[in-house]
């Protein structure tokens, strides 16, 4: 029984202007765990998953990872974190393999494959030297998926990854994260997909009640 | 003794106990200015003796001096405020900054009218490129520039933040801008402008005065202390106490 | 540490600092890839000093009088320009998010952005600036205390710019609102830039306002991306 949790956030809420969005989050993950976030738009997935990925800051509650509150082991978490937000963070005016060399850097890279080899996975052969501009959003969006295939980071963060991709993207990237999974890796989701994942657990945001549950 | 003063601080960041507690010392002060400015200005119109120089037209140092001394310390309790409210988090600094920059403003462009008003008779112009006039105008357009931040964005939260750096970047650059402003005065000047030093002063032109800043001084507590009150009420609208509160009223 | 269920990989350390030589490359990368882009301010800069002697008048002896605030005042508006975008187009597209919550200190990627801005907008207006002198008739003893104040100061208006650029990123009309809270901050510094222009003109000696200029422009350099890297953080909550 592995008794700290990976990752976890206890009661948690969030006030914008003291209009409460969501209060006491209370989420444990344990490596291999699939969190999908559900609930109506404007109940505050968005912002509870850039609250994990600390890039907003939540009104109350503690964020831990491996135990540890995240403010004393803020370097170490933020580099085993994959955060993959509304907006893609793909230069357009960049190429593929160039966007690939500057995650390398900003990212912890342990990936084994060249840019070449992460591109042709994600379905990019052909494209690596065209600018982003000129591929469509979907492609970009696949752009944006090579980072998981670089990144050795074990918390993924996903806002709605599956928005713009097609079929088989939605394959490729339900691969990536079974394989991320298997591997011991800890992922949160927004979506209103339905998963063709095994056992993923799931919880419901309610919007503008306060006290969302956890369905573990 | 550092306990002690935790507990008090603490106390002090409850907008609920700062609204009760003000709201018993507000008479008093309220008391203080009325006096200090009645007695301060009749004292300085009517009894202090003429300027040799300047003559009548000297009286308005009355009104002049104390504005712009208080709309520089103002800038510092915006700022001071402002870093409160960043570091510590706590609401009511962010309160009393957002309440602060108005009045400062205002001041601030009191002390600049009543600059020109003053400058008329004795330099023969409305405006004189002098180093202290202009070092109040930049200060002006320091002080636009936070409220311009603040009333811009949607949220309170990011406004207080944002025009918190603000207030604190100017104030890091205040020395500096006075101190270009007075090098690039003495490039320029041709020598012959001269405010009255409150030094030179004599005492019975200095003691009204005197008067006139303390009553400055309490009027601006004052008003700082009616400004944040309504933005806790405001902010707390929704609270159980400030509901009771309304009921009663 | 982990009981059971551990993970095969641990997550690498990454190497501090290597966010900055990744910005300053890729900025640099971007820069050349819209190089029309650097030279809108240049143009501007030209056009408007240009615009000078046509409201004035093209009488040399008032131009060459006139020279080093028209110079410095246009150079201020040109960097003032520029600097709105400095961090715009990686708000919109996410990438900022990404560098605010990567493990590198974001207090180095905002200076290397900045030293990026600095490059393709004030190094180049620096250099403009002779040709500009030239045809305001500006005397020869003022060109080297001209170009060495407007390198040292342009850096500094990238510096202080950044910070305005910074708090309103998160603000759909944030280009005017900048220039009202970043003008007053930029004043020291056109003061002192454009002063020691008249005085070299005049015979005195320059080499204090320009160090002091240079002691206004280290200041900057560590202050600067500590509050502008504090007012993305804040705008991250928008």
């Amino acid at each position: 029984m592995p008794d700290v949790p990976y990752l976890s956030l206890s009661s948690v809420s969030f006030a914008r202007d003291d209009l409460p969005l969501f209060e006491n989050v209370c989420i444990d993950l344990f490596p291999g765990d699939i969190l999908q976030v559900e609930g109506p738009n404007g109940s505050g997935k968005t912002t509870l998953l850039r609250i994990i990925s600390t890039a907003l800051t939540a009104t109350s509650g503690q964020l831990r990872w491996r135990g540890n509150p995240i403010s004393s082991v803020r370097h170490g978490y933020l580099s085993d974190l994959l955060f993959m937000g509304h907006a893609p963070a793909v230069k357009a005016s960049l190429t593929p393999a160039e966007n690939l060399k500057w995650w390398r850097r900003m990212h912890a890279d342990t990936s084994v494959w060249s840019d070449r080899e992460i591109l042709a996975k994600i379905g990019l052969q052909g494209f690596e030297d065209l600018p982003c501009y000129s591929l469509s959003a979907g492609q970009q969006r696949r752009v944006a998926l090579a980072r998981m295939l670089i990144s050795s980071a074990n918390v993924w963060i996903l806002d709605e990854p599956f928005t713009a991709i097609d079929k088989q993207g939605v394959k490729l990237l339900e691969k990536l994260m079974a394989s991320h999974v298997s591997n011991g890796g800890v992922i949160v989701l927004s979506t209103h997909q339905t998963l063709t994942l095994d056992n993923y657990k799931r919880m419901t945001l309610t919007a503008h009640a306060p006290g969302a549950a956890y369905a573990g | 003794m550092w306990t002690l003063f935790k507990q008090w601080f603490h106390k002090m960041g409850s907008p609920r106990w700062f609204y009760y507690a003000t709201g018993r010392w507000l008479p008093w002060l309220g008391l203080v200015t009325l006096v200090c400015l009645v007695t301060g200005l009749i004292w300085g119109l009517a009894f202090a003796p003429e300027d040799a120089k300047q003559g009548n037209s000297f009286r308005i140092i009355y009104i002049h001096v104390p504005a712009s001394m208080l709309a520089m310390a103002g800038y510092y309790v915006m700022a001071v405020a402002g870093a409160i409210g960043l570091i510590w988090k706590m609401k009511l600094a962010d309160m009393v900054m957002k309440s602060a920059a108005p009045i400062g403003a205002a001041l601030t462009a009191i002390g600049l009218f009543t600059g020109a008003i003053w400058g008329k008779p004795t330099w023969g112009a409305y405006w004189v490129w002098d180093a202290r006039i202009t070092s109040m105008l930049i200060l002006l357009f320091l002080y636009l520039g936070v409220m311009a931040l603040q009333y811009s964005y949607r949220s309170q939260d990011m406004a207080n933040k944002a025009s918190a750096i603000l207030a604190l970047v100017g104030t890091v650059n205040i020395p500096i801008i006075y101190k270009s402003v007075d090098w690039w005065f003495t490039l320029h000047q041709p020598a012959t402008i001269k405010f009255t030093e409150a030094s030179s002063m004599h005492p019975d032109m200095f003691r009204p005065l005197l008067l006139m800043i303390v009553g400055f001084y309490a009027f601006y507590t004052l008003v700082l202390i009616l400004n944040t009150r309504v933005e806790i009420i405001q902010r707390e609208r929704r609270t159980r106490w400030v509901g009771e509160l309304m009921g009663e009223a | 540490m982990l009981a059971e269920g551990s993970l095969q990989t641990e997550a690498m350390p990454v190497v501090e600092g290597s966010g900055f030589t990744a910005v300053l490359q890729r900025d640099l990368l971007l820069a050349f890839r819209h190089r029309g882009d650097i030279a809108s301010p240049l143009i501007f800069f030209v056009i408007a000093v240009t615009l000078v002697p046509l409201a004035l008048s093209p009488d040399p002896e008032k131009l060459a009088d006139l020279a080093p605030g028209i110079i410095w005042v246009m150079a201020l508006l040109a960097s003032l320009l520029s600097v709105e975008g400095l961090f715009q187009a990686d708000f919109n597209d996410g990438v900022l998010e990404q560098m605010v919550i990567s493990p590198q200190p974001l207090y180095l990627m905002v200076l290397a952005k900045v030293i990026v801005h600095w490059l393709v907008t004030g190094l180049p207006l620096t250099l403009t600036a002779p040709l500009l002198a030239m045809m305001l008739y500006l005397p020869a003893t003022g060109y080297a205390p001209l170009l060495t104040g407007l390198l040292l100061g342009t850096a500094t208006f990238s510096l202080i710019g950044a910070i305005g650029a910074a708090l309103t990123v998160a603000l759909r009309k944030g280009g005017l609102l900048l220039s009202l809270i970043v003008m007053p901050l930029y004043m020291p510094v056109l003061i002192f830039g454009a002063s020691s222009v008249q005085r070299a003109i005049e015979g005195i000696n320059v080499s204090g306002p320009l160090a002091l200029m240079g002691a206004i422009l280290a200041f900057a350099a560590v202050v600067s991306p500590l509050a502008s890297a504090g007012a993305l953080r804040i705008s991250m909550h928008g």
